[in-house]
């Protein structure tokens, strides 16, 4: 069998995280009872006309500018035309023509060791559709417009992915980017992140593609990989028997594992694309671009590297925080307090992950105030509680949002800051004692830890340690 | 009460805030010629006289408190039935929108009620404004006011037939290709047809969207200025909308002379194929034009000659991805005899729309096809390039331009069906406007031999809705054929 290479190709969508839709006011919240979030425009009612939401054009923007794009100083909408009832325009208003960004490009690993440039050839916004929900007990398809007018990026890659690995690292790559950008949640599981997979396969070092496929709406990095790795098996199955791959559009189907066809080439539908005549075309400053760019969040390449070289975070510990930007900001706000990435960092990866995996719970639903734990960080280093102490405010902060310093006061953890306090504590303990002050007088090491476990115990846990060590000392040299 | 239906717009404005006549009085003095008429003209498509005397009181209770009303308060208006009115039908004329009642008013129509205008009647025109004669009508034809056998103009021809027949003091239509214009010119009206964008098209129901303008039609040119200043402007609803030159209404009003104006006259408008009664009226209107000051001479427009492909390509590609949302599924007819998808889409299109408009929709399809899009409408883009850019370089020499709106005068019915060639070349002269996105005033300039008016347009710079509208004044300030009026009405 001769050696084969895979040729694989991206289309993916994400929803923007707008609050409002593309051309309309209504709310882009996901779930909401069917047709609440819908209103004449969004709901395509004859008359109505589009306007175009500037933040979708922001994010767009910075999308672009993250994966190394050029923008598009004069882009504009075409209308994409077919009918489907959950497309109430029986359009889609998206850009062919003059997309928003072009030429950009997200680096890898390549599956053949380095680093390799995945080149994105477009990206361009376009409106979500509705949902068809067939309804088995009136036995009728009934159609749910909340997500029509959603607004969505589609991030168009080249040919240039080589592998199920390759993909699923660009895949990750994008989310990354998308999130850091602030521009999408990419929930996979509310479809907010879905990608259409091309896939040929050709002998290795051929000049020439094979004829592709083209997978669509596959959200998970899971399937992603599997849909890759079983479609170029079954292409390279059929060459190999001598026939012939149909440039066709397949169903992958993740439960089954395999793909099937849905359209051939010859039934492709004709979508008699023409400019959307309702939108004046975008025109984008070169100073609105340059605002854009400079206000930039911190992607995640830099960020990374600036945790792991100026917070001297290991590897390890970036990419946990660096999986969710809940923690991300949580851990950056704690750094901004307590100037202290390290204690920062072992804090998040210790009690933040543990009350968020006791309480099953989602760092995006975290409700606390993000102050709090950099407070408690600093009460703890200041020596005004005790490691004990800290643990138990930060679950009642987790629990209930408490103020630390303030919950602290009430429930009486303070340390004792009061040296004569603590002296006197100390100098009763020793009167009480005067077997082991003989005893650590004569050369008896151990006895001194005694005396320092009996005053703790006297102070009740509410004295630094090292002030106690220090006046025991003091009072026995 | 019948004096109520002769007066101007402006004029009835003037009784109605001297409380000699009453808001609702003119209203139920256009109900009232409505009855008397309207089984012989046919101009209306519904009547929503209960919400227009609710309306008509609201605005008289303002007038009795002396607040400050506007030019126009009280005045009754009709509407034509592609302009959403809430809660009431706006059918396009069609099968498909039969029981359409939209849940919002058009920008327009809230922009009436703001300035104390009372929206009353929705008016004929040709399905989804397809056509130049108002015979495409699910409601049936409209009859022309000066002889019943004849077409009214189209697509609005309800709106300016109800204003010949005096069955409404004004009316808003629409103009994609002449729509305004034409039937103005068949009906002697006046009318103007805005520059693309000075009004909001936000509840206009597309036919073609980067041709379709609403505009007024009245008696005079006053009043269609009047009109026009209360709907012009900016909506943040519509991105293609934008504010055009302010003016003061009484700025139009006391212009007389054209002293210092340049006028220039596209001789390629009279061409092959112009009625000669026609060309001679609008050559003595050009005499006028220079008796009220005015310089004239004539220029070669020789792209003329593409305005009618470039139109029926544009209009009818925008048109089948427009009236696609029509698919008996979200709102209006729905055919019964559909069982699957697939069914329920041609069927309820198949049964739902008319000739006309299906021929547009195929045409439409076919040049948007891959493989013809760029042998049509990418050509077409291009020329509707060329065809703006004779007419700037027109603009660099000329204040405004002059010419006939339509080549003949009213056809008789049934004429313009039955030679669908000869009746899409009747827009010769008033589509061209539209691919330019111009503003253009059509007013009456004369009458042929059997008394039918023959119509002229004035066409002005983008944006400069003012100038024309100065010029249409002085016009009708020097002569009467706007005053006439069919002798049977």
């Amino acid at each position: 069998m001769a050696e084969y290479e895979i040729v694989c190709g991206l289309e993916v969508h994400t929803e923007l995280s707008t609050k409002t839709k593309i051309f309309c006011s209504c709310t882009t919240e996901f779930g909401g009872e069917p047709n609440t979030h819908v209103c004449e425009i969004c709901s395509g009612m004859p008359g109505t006309l589009p306007v175009v939401n500037e933040k979708v054009v922001e994010y767009a923007v910075r999308t672009g500018l993250s994966t190394n794009c050029t923008i598009t100083q004069n882009n504009k909408f075409d209308r994409k035309n077919y009918f489907y009832p959950d497309l109430p325009k029986a359009y889609q208003v998206s850009q062919l023509y003059l997309p928003i960004c072009q030429n950009g490009y997200v680096e890898i690993h390549s599956s053949k060791g380095g680093m390799k440039k995945v080149r994105i050839k477009e990206i361009h916004m376009e409106e979500d559709a509705g949902k068809l929900i067939h309804d088995a007990y009136s036995d009728c398809t009934l159609v749910d417009y909340n997500r029509c007018g959603v607004p969505l990026l589609e991030i168009v890659s080249e040919p240039d992915i080589s592998s199920a690995d390759e993909a699923v690292e660009y895949v990750e790559k994008l989310r990354d980017i998308l999130r850091f950008a602030g521009v999408s949640d990419c929930k996979m599981q509310e479809g907010s992140l879905r990608a259409d997979v091309n896939v040929s396969v050709m002998p290795v070092g051929s000049k020439e593609y094979g004829t592709r496929t083209e997978m669509k709406n596959i959200n998970s990095f899971k399937a992603i990989h599997h849909a890759i790795e079983s479609e170029s098996a079954r292409q390279i199955d059929l060459i190999e028997d001598g026939k012939e791959v149909k440039q066709e559009t397949r169903r992958w189907d993740d439960t089954k594992g395999y793909s099937y066809a849905m359209r051939s080439k010859e039934d492709a539908q004709d979508y008699k694309y023409f400019p959307e005549p309702d939108l004046p075309p975008l025109s984008l400053s070169d100073e609105y671009i340059e605002s854009i760019r400079k206000n930039l969040p911190e992607l995640p390449e830099a960020k990374k590297a600036r945790y792991m070289n100026d917070f001297g975070l290991s590897e390890y510990d970036t990419g946990l925080i660096c999986a969710s930007i809940p923690l991300v900001n949580l851990f950056e706000k704690t750094v901004e307090i307590t100037n202290n990435p390290k204690d920062s960092a072992n804090w998040i990866l210790g009690e933040v992950s543990k009350m968020l995996n006791d309480t099953q719970t989602q760092p995006e639903n975290m409700t606390f105030r993000a102050d709090s734990l950099g407070e408690i960080i600093n009460l703890l280093n200041g020596g005004k509680i005790s490691r004990d102490s800290a643990k138990k405010v930060f679950k009642a902060v987790f629990e209930e949002d408490v103020n630390p310093a303030e919950y602290v006061e009430k429930n009486n953890m303070g340390m004792m800051n009061d040296t004569s306090a603590i002296k006197s504590a100390v100098e009763e303990v020793l009167k009480a004692n005067e077997k082991a002050v003989n005893e650590y007088k004569s050369g008896k090491e151990a006895s001194f830890n005694y005396l320092i476990g009996q005053s703790m115990r006297a102070l009740r846990g509410k004295a630094p340690a090292s002030e106690v060590t220090k006046i025991l000392k003091e009072l026995l040299s | 009460m019948s004096d109520i239906l002769n007066m101007k717009a402006l004029e009835l404005a003037q009784k109605i805030k001297a409380k000699e006549i009453s808001a609702v009085e003119a209203v139920e003095a256009v109900a009232a010629a409505k009855e008397a008429k309207d089984l012989k003209y046919n101009c209306y498509t519904s009547f929503n006289l209960e919400s227009a005397v609710e309306n008509a009181k609201t605005v008289q209770k303002k007038i009795d408190s002396n607040e400050d009303v506007g030019l126009l308060a009280g005045v009754p208006i009709a509407i034509k039935d592609n302009i959403c009115t809430k809660g009431e039908l706006t059918t396009c004329a069609s099968k498909i929108l039969y029981n359409f009642k939209p849940p919002y008013n058009a920008t327009v129509i809230e922009k009436l009620h703001k300035n104390n205008l009372v929206p009353l009647g929705k008016v004929n025109m040709d399905e989804f404004a397809m056509g130049s004669t108002t015979e495409t009508s699910a409601y049936g034809e409209t009859k022309n006011p000066w002889d019943v056998t004849k077409v009214p103009g189209g697509s609005s021809g309800g709106a300016a037939a109800s204003v010949a027949a005096r069955e409404s003091v004004a009316a808003l239509g629409s103009d994609t290709g002449g729509s305004i214009r034409q039937p103005c010119s068949f009906c002697g009206v006046t009318g103007l047809k805005p520059t693309y964008g000075a009004v909001s098209r936000y509840g206009l129901i597309a036919y073609a969207s980067s041709l379709d303008q609403i505009g007024p039609i009245a008696k005079d040119t006053a009043d269609v200025a009047a009109i026009f200043s209360v709907i012009c402007g900016k909506d943040e609803k519509d991105g293609t909308s934008m504010d055009t030159t302010p003016f003061d209404i009484s700025d139009i009003i006391s212009s007389k002379s054209l002293k210092g104006k340049k006028v220039g006259i596209p001789s390629d408008y009279f061409g092959e194929g112009i009625n000669e009664e026609v060309a001679k009226s609008v050559m003595n209107a050009a005499k006028v034009l220079k008796e009220l000051g005015a310089e004239v001479e004539e220029f070669a427009m020789p792209i003329v000659k593409y305005a009618i492909p470039t139109y029926y390509i544009i209009a009818c590609a925008e048109a089948c991805s427009n009236l696609s949302r029509f698919d008996g599924i979200k709102y209006g007819y729905s055919s019964p005899n559909a069982e699957m998808l697939r069914d329920v889409y041609i069927k309820s299109r198949s049964e739902g729309f008319g000739m006309e408009v299906k021929k547009r929709i195929m045409l439409g399809n076919f040049v948007l096809s891959s493989g013809y899009y760029d042998a049509y409408y990418n050509k077409a883009l291009k020329v509707k390039g060329l065809i703006s850019k004779a007419f700037s370089e027109a603009f660099e020499k000329y204040d405004f331009l002059l010419g006939p709106v339509a080549p003949t005068t009213a056809l008789k019915m049934g004429e313009g069906l039955s030679d669908p060639l000869q009746m899409y070349l009747g827009d010769i002269y008033t589509v061209m406007i539209n691919i330019a996105g111009l503003p253009s005033l059509a007013l009456p300039c004369g009458f042929d031999s059997s008394n039918m008016p023959i119509g002229m347009q004035l066409i002005g710079k983008p944006f400069n809705e003012k100038t024309i509208l100065e010029a249409g004044n002085a016009f009708q300030s020097a002569t009467d054929y706007h005053e006439k009026m069919p002798e049977t009405v």
